[in-house]
């Protein structure tokens, strides 16, 4: 597609240069005067405010017997806290028109707020007690843990959770890596009020605390908010260790379902957020699968018709990295679907890419980036997410330059350190005709 | 980092799908949220060719987002044709003289936008976010595609095939979603909301070239169609460039959108779905409605407000009473469908715990609808949604994905401008006799269509 794609858009490419909005490069650094960072875009035009955070450990510490602790305790924290029971507290965000969201990653324990910032005096209070002093009532607890069982039993037989779950079984084994994050129903059922207090005590602290925020609030006044909302968390909480996961061994798995259409997760180990090749794996990854006119999209989709959607994205971890894809295609097809993805697997390992694409890709990729920071939700979450990542107040700036710098000669050396279709783990779940598992 | 699979095919009214799990209304109020007077702020003006323009300037961040709207959809499909409306919003991107197939989104993605489309039952719509530099290459290939499309049996096969593999994925593989394309086709006896969006599957194997292309001929022009820009952008500078691209195509006759009347239901339906992949039962209840466009207009906004009430969130009646106080449902919800343009669904539904009694469920559901009509709600309860959609309509401000579907929904599902911008006051209008009469109006048993989900062998 290279030189076609000069030739075609030669007309209507102009001179292309990735544009900012002009906020977000604008970050300011934060302290408290209790020591509590928090990193601010501040942007008056729109009287709302966007709050994210993240406390270290998520549901891959949840202790032995307990799978599904995080999970549990994320649906808990805004249903009563201090004065408030449930209702009472679902009645003062309503009063306001604010929200409060938690929810427990594999690693790390996100929160959001959102509120108009004529209320934000009320929000940053009903924020603070759920944090400090959730009241976990017996009845929103029972309420929740049966919310969470049903939930557990209706997806039992969901295809794309079955994928998902067995890929994970394959590549982590045993690891905390694949927990089910709502745990178990076992598990659930044994969650004790004790279990969920002494999860919000040793996770629920200042250290590891991440913080992002954006729009209608000033610097001076955010400094004062950060230790009105964490101020009375404690300092430190236990240390917390994951084992290194285990080496990653290639094979397919079929899980025999009488459904119509197979779904098919596919991928190998990959490259950790901190990997030097990352920025070639990221870009890498974008021709072969990861973005809309990807290679497996053209091959799979454009020119046959096999699927609706194939993509690859990379799933990464503090101690693991994974290329990841999913698919999903007639049972009769799943074979020639299967052949195309460890085909275009090798070429790529083989042949790297072409200028040409390589330069369109960049475009996208740098000018793409700035698009997704549009509201003060996605602003804090990128502020969040760019701090645990350890990139840098500067990253958004520099960004372009670590994309631009991906050469052809990185991309194949990348692919071929990475991409092996011996490698792949496959999941099958459907009634793909003409496979067995090979493992 | 995970794309969203291109040429969504989304059916708003199909919300009510998700409305078996946890549904919050008020989240979908916030989300749908038309908008408080001097929120949006649109300018409007008309080319001489009949293409409405709207113009949302904001100029917070380098970026505009560039939508055209079809006042096209699903029903507006001949007989037997069924998902030809969809089939061609997935061939828009096939190719014209000059854009050939599959290059619209490479040049949109080289010059770092992304880009995107949908279908429903009342429109079909075409969206870009690109840099705002960028505004006048998306609006130049847009505009040649709305004149210049061209298709051939064989560039449509392979699409065919993914539109097939489209239904197989949202439809085939999920029993709750094929109980609700047959809880669709027994709510409406005759109007082609029946049909769904992405067509019964024999229909889509005989769809063609030609097909699409006579539904592009009979509804793809600049009269009936609507360009909303926002971002970055000045109206001067979208008013110059729009007479530019669209400015130049023809204006051609449009057929009106008159479809079949759909007859009064004299009899409540229900149909029991069971399914060996189903583990938890759930059931809805279905009332076909006056839209905001369509029927008793004047029942729209308290119906809105009444499925806040009844279905938004944690402190909601249906909440309250299924899930806290008899503990008998796992989640509870409403949803109030009205952007529709002939007219609308109001539902409520609920799905079991494990192992819960379905009957017990439904009774519930059943009592609290009755409460409603006969004692209808307090002020108390009024207030309190009444500030939470009021907010949504600020919330709504908040980045740039709100405005032009907000307003491209409205105005092809035959509501105005004004009418957007009219929203706030509108809610704050609504009373509680107001809310009743529209409950006592809706919710009569003979007009009820109720889908009930179970565990077990088809039978």
């Amino acid at each position: 597609m290279g030189s076609g794609l000069r030739a075609c858009a030669g007309a209507l490419l102009l001179a292309f240069a990735a544009v900012w909005p002009a906020a977000a490069t604008e970050i300011q650094r934060v302290r408290s005067p209790g020591g509590i960072e928090a990193w601010l875009v501040e942007d008056k035009s729109v009287p709302v405010i966007g709050f994210r955070f993240s406390f270290r450990g998520g549901g891959a510490l949840d202790p032995r017997g307990r799978s599904g602790l995080a999970n549990m305790v994320s649906a808990l924290l805004d249903e009563g806290a201090a004065d408030l029971d449930s209702q009472a507290f679902q009645r003062a965000l309503e009063d306001i028109a604010a929200s409060i969201g938690f929810d427990a990653g594999r690693e790390r324990f996100h929160g959001t707020l959102r509120t108009l910032s004529e209320h934000r005096a009320r929000a940053f209070g009903l924020l603070r007690k759920a944090l400090a002093a959730p009241r976990f009532d017996a009845e929103p607890v029972e309420r929740i843990r049966r919310q969470i069982a049903a939930g557990i039993e209706s997806g039992k037989d969901n295809p794309r959770r079955i994928a998902g779950r067995a890929w994970s079984g394959l590549v982590f084994g045993d690891h905390p890596y694949a927990r089910p994050l709502a745990g178990t129903q076992r598990d659930v059922a044994a969650i004790a009020v004790e279990d969920m207090r002494r999860f919000v005590r040793e996770r629920f602290v200042r250290d590891g605390l991440t913080v992002g925020v954006a729009g209608d609030i000033s610097a001076s006044e955010l400094a004062r908010r950060l230790d009105e909302v964490f101020g009375e968390l404690p300092l430190s909480g236990v240390a917390a260790h994951l084992p290194e996961p285990p080496p990653v061994r290639g094979g397919m798995e079929i899980v025999r379902k009488p459904i119509p259409q197979s779904v098919v997760v596919f991928g190998q180990a990959g490259v950790k957020r901190d990997d030097p090749d990352y920025y070639a794996a990221y870009v890498m990854n974008h021709l072969l699968g990861g973005g809309r006119n990807s290679r497996l999209n053209e091959e799979l989709r454009e020119k046959r018709g096999l699927v609706y959607s194939v993509h690859t994205y990379f799933r990464l971890f503090h101690r693991a990295g994974t290329i990841v894809g999913q698919l999903a295609t007639a049972n009769a097809r799943v074979g020639t679907a299967l052949d195309l993805v460890r085909g275009e697997w090798k070429r790529m390992a083989r042949d790297g890419v072409d200028a040409d694409e390589l330069a369109a890709a960049k475009r996208y990729i740098n000018g793409s980036f700035p698009l997704r920071l549009d509201s003060t939700r996605s602003i804090a979450g990128m502020l969040v997410a760019i701090q645990l990542n350890r990139l840098g107040i500067d990253y958004i700036d520099r960004r372009p330059a670590l994309i631009d710098a991906v050469t052809g000669e990185d991309i194949r050396r990348v692919a071929r350190r990475l991409l092996s279709p011996d490698r792949l783990v496959i999941v099958v779940v459907g009634d793909p005709e003409g496979l067995e598992s090979t493992r | 980092m995970r794309p969203v699979p291109r040429r969504r095919l989304t059916a708003p009214r199909a919300s009510l799908a998700r409305a078996l799990g946890v549904v919050s209304l008020s989240f979908a109020a916030v989300a749908g949220a038309p908008v408080q007077a001097g929120v949006f702020n649109p300018e409007t003006f008309t080319l001489d060719n009949g293409l409405q323009v709207v113009v949302v300037e904001n100029a917070r961040a380098p970026i505009v987002v560039h939508t055209v709207w079809y006042r096209a959809g699903a029903a507006d499909e001949p007989p037997g044709k069924s998902g030809i409306a969809h089939f061609l919003e997935h061939l828009m991107f096939k190719g014209t003289p000059t854009v050939p197939s599959g290059w619209f989104s490479k040049i949109v993605a080289a010059n770092g936008g992304s880009d995107n489309a949908f279908t429903s039952q009342d429109y079909t719509a075409y969206v870009q976010r690109v840099a705002s530099d960028r505004l006048e290459l998306v609006m130049r290939m847009e505009a040649d595609r709305m004149a210049n499309l061209r298709l051939t049996d064989e560039k449509v096969a392979p699409e065919r095939g993914v539109v097939q593999e489209e239904r197989r994925q949202r439809t085939g593989n999920s029993p709750a979603a094929q109980l609700y394309e047959r809880r669709r086709a027994v709510t409406y006896l005759r109007h082609p909301y029946r049909i769904p969006v992405i067509g019964w599957k024999r229909e889509i194997d005989g769809l063609t070239a030609e097909d699409a292309l006579a539904f592009y001929r009979r509804h793809y022009a600049p009269n009936n169609a609507i360009l909303i820009v926002a971002g970055d952008a000045t109206a001067a500078r979208v008013r110059r460039l729009a007479e530019k691209h669209y400015g130049p195509i023809p204006r051609r006759p449009v057929p009106g959108r008159v479809r079949p009347v759909e007859p009064d239901q004299l009899a409540a339906r229900r149909i029991t779905m069971k399914h060996p992949r189903v583990h938890v039962p759930s059931v809805s209840i279905t009332w076909r409605t006056p839209s905001y466009a369509a029927g008793e207009t004047r029942h729209a906004y308290p119906l809105l407000l009444l499925s806040d009430i009844l279905g938004g969130g944690s402190t909601s009646r249906l909440h309250r009473r299924l899930v806290i106080e008899e503990k008998a449902a796992a989640g509870a919800g409403a949803g109030y469908l009205g952007i529709a343009l002939d007219m609308g669904e109001f539902s409520v539904s609920a799905s079991a715990l494990a192992g819960g009694d379905i009957v017990r469920i439904e009774a519930l559901l059943k009592e609290e609808i009755e409460r409603v009509v006969e004692h209808g709600v307090s002020e108390a309860e009024l207030t309190r949604t009444r500030r939470a959609m009021l907010a949504g309509a600020i919330y709504a401000r908040d980045g740039l994905r709100a405005a032009p579907r907000v307003i491209g929904r409205a105005l092809t599902t035959g509501q105005t401008i004004a009418d957007v911008e009219a929203w706030p006051e509108r809610i704050r209008a609504v009373t509680a006799a107001e809310l009743q009469d529209a409950a006592r109006a809706v919710f009569v048993e003979r007009r009820s269509i109720t889908a009930v989900l179970l565990p077990g062998p088809p039978g």
